[in-house]
């Protein structure tokens, strides 16, 4: 029964995307928006934006995080589906699991289909696009869970966006220090076992830790 | 099945209610009344146990809600004025997720519930398309759902035709009947074709 509502719930939501599709576009959409604007505004034939590269498709990817998750509770709030998910049986904790991973697979998809193209347009080494994948894909599930807690804590607010990205965008600093050390490292020609197991460990304690946060927050915020 | 003991909730600073004590026996319908903003929804969701007391206890078969391994959640159920429904999903749709949610007992499945409640055409259609009280419509078709023992219902003759009373207060019958209970909220007098209801007065807050 708890993994059953799980279940429905990941389809519902997944579902709930593929009805919204402009929605489901828009991180990603403004992902790309963002390497855009950084590789004109960088001109053109200019040496440091390799370097740059990682840091920037991964600033990209923590900014369309945001506006993945800033309404994930605050819509169910309004329209009465928290109310269902809170009175549920099933352990919160995991149907908020299931509510993340829709937002993340919606989310940082796309952005993970297009990272190659984003790291080609800021003219990184071929070589690199692969470990790029790797650290977006051990990386933002982290973000996702850490920008859903964020959401939670401001269910029944009204400013929504702006302070959703004033909570969270410093609790992705971490992450966003081991995915890019790990590609200056590759380039470099060193081993990278390092921060990707720091990655890997951080994923470990947010998948842990966060759902039952988040489930505490949106359990004390959500009653009015 | 359920009982409050001298029951007290505030909200922000504002006192609702205070020592309020009274218990739901199965079989009656109980209703709660007073003026808008006295926390006749504040109850329910008190009973539902989405909010905890100030002060007090909520029983559910003598286990209080707070030390509880949560087996209640199984067997009430709380309509409130949101639906909780997506608007760009259909109502079968909306309602499968309902069911799964509840848990406990599943009774109709999400089309025969649709179709007891008069929205057997629109199963296909974006809950958008759907006007107020046909939305109110697909809320109470959520009590066909699963088996539930205790219907909390806020409001729910709101927005909702002659008709649509009826089938409420037929729903209500048969549930009473077969040993449920229910806790009803109005700010005005519907008539109970049944045995006398008894009533959870709410005072203007002091």
């Amino acid at each position: 029964m708890m993994l059953e509502g799980c279940g429905s719930l990941l389809r519902h939501e997944l579902r709930l995307g593929w009805r919204r599709p402009h929605e489901v576009i828009t991180p990603a959409g403004f992902a790309l928006v963002v390497v855009t604007m950084f590789s004109f505004a960088r001109g053109s034939g200019s040496d440091g934006l390799a370097e740059l590269g990682p840091g920037v498709v991964w600033t990209a990817a923590l900014l369309s995080m945001v506006i993945a998750v800033e309404n994930m509770y605050s819509a169910d709030h309004e329209d009465g589906t928290l109310e269902l998910l809170l009175l549920s049986p099933a352990a919160l904790p995991l149907l908020i699991l299931a509510k993340t991973t829709a937002r993340w697979l919606w989310g940082a998809g796309p952005l993970l289909l297009a990272a190659p193209v984003l790291g080609w347009m800021l003219g990184m080494p071929t070589a690199s696009l692969p470990l790029l994948l790797v650290s977006l894909l051990l990386g933002t599930p982290t973000l996702y869970l850490l920008g859903a807690f964020g959401a939670s804590l401001l269910v029944g607010q009204r400013q929504g966006a702006a302070l959703v990205a004033l909570l969270v965008l410093p609790l992705g600093i971490p992450v966003l220090i081991f995915a890019s050390s790990m590609l200056e490292l590759h380039a470099a020609g060193m081993d990278i076992v390092a921060p990707a197991y720091y990655l890997g460990a951080l994923l470990v304690l947010a998948l842990t830790f966060l759902p039952l946060a988040t489930a505490t927050a949106l359990a004390s915020n959500a009653a009015d | 099945m359920l009982k409050l003991r001298d029951v007290s909730l505030e909200r922000g600073e504002r006192k609702l209610f205070a020592g309020l004590a009274t218990e739901i026996e199965p079989g009656r319908l109980h209703l709660a009344t007073g003026g808008n903003g006295t926390g006749k929804t504040s109850l329910l969701k008190l009973m539902a146990g989405l909010l905890e007391p100030d002060a007090g206890q909520v029983l559910w078969e003598d286990e209080d809600l707070a030390a509880s391994d949560g087996s209640w959640r199984r067997e009430v159920l709380l309509l409130s004025h949101k639906g909780g429904f997506k608007l760009d999903l259909t109502p079968i749709e909306n309602l499968q997720l309902a069911q799964a949610l509840a848990g406990g007992e599943p009774w109709l499945a999400a089309d025969a519930a649709c179709a007891r409640l008069g929205l057997a055409d629109h199963n296909d259609r974006p809950c958008r398309d759907l006007s107020a009280g046909q939305r109110r419509r697909l809320g109470l078709a959520r009590l066909l759902l699963n088996r539930a023992r205790l219907w909390l219902l806020d409001e729910p003759f709101a927005n909702l035709d002659s008709a649509g009373r009826g089938l409420l207060l037929e729903l209500l019958e048969e549930h009473l009947t077969s040993g449920g209970g229910a806790v009803v909220t109005s700010h005005v007098d519907i008539d109970w074709p049944g045995p006398a209801a008894a009533r959870i007065e709410l005072e203007p807050a002091s």
